[in-house]
């Protein structure tokens, strides 16, 4: 960070040592004046430093065979060694494999969910109605996943499980069946409870770019003789669309982060070989058998994949000329 | 306005049939949509408000069948499980308190546009959303500051959100700036500036981030798992109702659950774990869910104000 292009705004090229003295003055005085917004700031600095960068530091142990202990100068480096096992790692394959698909069908589901409730709260007439719908549909973003996963598996559950109930009533399903039981079916529940929980919630931001469009735009299309879904196909979805981008482009860095909670809380051991996820993965080798070395090395994995989506997305959304995160 | 061929007349307005017929669709969806959204709760509630033997034979849906107390009598009657309510509500208070405050007087300072370390501190914040050191690096680092059981890791790790960071600044850009020049000219420090005119200026944004602390905080449960699992003193309700519910699905089926919760054998005949769950995720929830709509304009607001543009 370059203080002084910052402050100034001309570049640092014109060298002459007069002129370079009496900025670095500007500069201290400057200092000087603001040392109130400097101290106000500079605890929080020192905390940041510690809590978010510090940890940094730690990803060194996914070179080393690390053991607890030790100071850092007689730790063994091993390079590559723990990529090396994970990749050959059938569990890690499985967890991958796993985190993966929960990850593409909640980003898929999740994102038709909200364009198409979003688009559909915007055609209610009603405002009270509409307002009391949109409080009703936030209201699962706010429970814990606690909460929520005591909530679903009671509603999946064999004997007095709604879910049972009601598919039995229609006649889909014969006998009750154990959901959470059958490992085929998790990427499924997964997928319908975080719609469930985040649907009204990412309306949010859609409802916030339709609330943009220019209501003129309506009416002329109105007059013009357009139907509902007309109006729907040519006016409020392409106007989303610089929206939808700059969300998939974040959701896309996101694409190993399923999230820990729903499949920790919901996973049990006769769905483990759906359920497992590299969070989990990390938690079950780092917390629970000691594995320092290879749990961190799972996390660096993670966050290079997820930097390495982050940034090709966006490159292409800016190679196709659409709106982009940076 | 064009008259279309067929259709309703509505007040002053034609709608024509396949506009009825939308509409119809829409509300009805509408109406499902918030059954699927509330049913959930509602038979939580019903459950919890039953006689716990009496519930176990199922079939109750929105009304508790034989109406009772008892539940949470015995849950608030638990030694552990007021306490975890205790800790629950203490480090929603405190860290909600300590953060939005924290966060605000950060915000204050990256908002000053003439400030000479501005883009240095936004920046060194802002890089910290896109990667973390992960689960163990960190873990390493609360056991070296010996903040390993305390409750004082509920709190300090989580003092500045960098999304509510971004959100407070938004709003306090938005402020008129000649207010605090003015402040300025008559002599007023950063901090009177501070505490005289952003923070209450900037109350609706404030507001908005208490919520979003607060349900962060009210909801935690994986730091007590990590940090505090073999403290039960600083145990959360969140925890506790997370235990009871990894006791339900490993054992999986109704009957045998009966055998998953210790605390319940002893009181066999008036509690099951059923009932405890429901109870606690009553409790557990209800605080939440008063609160959440009244706040609902705000929380709109600061989503939108720091959600798409995070720089």
């Amino acid at each position: 960070m370059n203080i002084e292009k910052t402050t100034h705004g001309t570049p640092l090229s014109s060298s002459l040592p007069k002129e370079k003295a009496t900025r670095k003055k500007q500069l201290w005085r400057k200092i000087v004046q603001q040392k109130t917004l400097i101290l106000m700031s500079f605890p929080f600095l020192i905390w940041l430093f510690i809590f978010k960068y510090v940890p940094l530091w730690g990803w060194t142990m996914a070179f080393q065979n690390y053991r607890p202990g030790l100071p850092f100068s007689e730790q063994e480096w091993i390079g590559w060694k723990q990529f090396q096992f994970l990749f050959q790692d059938e569990s890690f394959l499985r967890v991958l494999r796993n985190t993966l698909a929960m990850s593409v069908i909640n980003l898929v589901l999740g994102f038709v969910t909200a364009i198409t409730l979003a688009i559909l709260f915007n055609e209610l007439r009603n405002g009270k109605f509409k307002r009391i719908v949109q409080t009703i549909s936030y209201m699962p973003h706010f429970l814990s996943w606690v909460v929520a996963a005591s909530i679903i598996s009671y509603a999946l559950s064999l004997e007095n499980g709604i879910v049972n109930i009601v598919l039995q009533k229609l006649h889909i399903i014969d006998e009750p069946v154990l959901w959470l039981g059958v490992g085929k079916y998790f990427w499924g529940i997964i997928g319908a409870s975080e719609v469930w929980k985040n649907l009204g919630w990412n309306t949010i931001i859609y409802l916030a770019a339709i609330s943009m469009i220019d209501p003129e735009q309506y009416e002329a299309a109105e007059i013009d003789g357009a139907s509902r879904l007309q109006r729907i196909f040519y006016i409020t979805l392409p106007s989303l669309k610089p929206t939808i981008i700059i969300l998939l482009i974040m959701n896309l860095g996101n694409i190993l982060e399923t999230g820990f909670e729903p499949q920790y809380l919901l996973g049990n051991p006769m769905n483990l070989d759906y359920s497992e996820n590299l969070d989990i993965f990390v938690l079950k080798y780092g917390i629970s058998m000691g594995n320092f070395s290879l749990a961190t090395a799972a996390g660096i994995f993670k966050t290079v994949v997820s930097f390495i989506f982050l940034f090709s997305a966006n490159h292409i959304a800016k190679r196709l000329g659409q709106a982009r995160l940076f | 306005m064009k008259k279309t061929s067929g259709g309703l007349k509505i007040g002053t307005r034609y709608v024509s049939w396949g506009d009825v017929v939308f509409d119809v669709c829409n509300y009805s969806f509408m109406v499902f949509l918030c059954i699927v959204m509330i049913y959930p709760m509602l038979n939580t509630l019903a459950i919890s408000l039953n006689d716990a033997n009496d519930a176990m034979k199922g079939g109750i849906y929105l009304w508790p069948r034989e109406f009772t107390l008892y539940n949470y009598q015995y849950v608030l009657k638990e030694n552990t499980l007021l306490n975890a309510l205790l800790i629950s509500v203490l480090r929603t208070v405190l860290g909600t308190g300590i953060s939005v405050f924290c966060t605000a007087m950060v915000a204050y300072v990256i908002s000053r546009k003439e400030f000479v370390f501005r883009k240095f501190v936004t920046i060194a914040f802002i890089l910290t959303m896109y990667f973390n050191g992960g689960l163990i690096p960190t873990y390493l680092l609360m056991r070296d500051l010996h903040l390993i059981g305390t409750f004082w890791v509920y709190i300090i790790p989580g003092i500045i959100g960098v999304f509510n960071l971004i959100v407070i600044r938004s709003f306090i850009e938005g402020l008129p700036n000649s207010l605090i020049e003015s402040a300025r000219i008559d002599g007023a420090g950063e901090f009177k500036i501070f505490f005289k005119i952003v923070l209450p200026l900037s109350l609706p944004v404030l507001a908005t981030v208490s919520l979003f602390v607060a349900v962060y905080q009210w909801n935690s449960w994986f730091d007590v798992f990590l940090y505090n699992s073999s403290n039960p003193n600083l145990s959360t309700l969140q925890y506790e109702l997370m235990k009871i519910l990894q006791n339900t699905n490993a054992t999986m089926s109704g009957k045998t659950a009966a055998d998953a919760f210790a605390n319940a054998q002893a009181d066999a005949n008036t509690v099951t774990p059923a009932s405890i769950r429901a109870t606690m995720t009553i409790i557990a929830s209800v605080p939440i869910i008063l609160v959440y709509p009244f706040l609902q304009k705000y929380f709109i607001k600061g989503l939108t104000l720091g959600g798409v543009k995070g720089e």
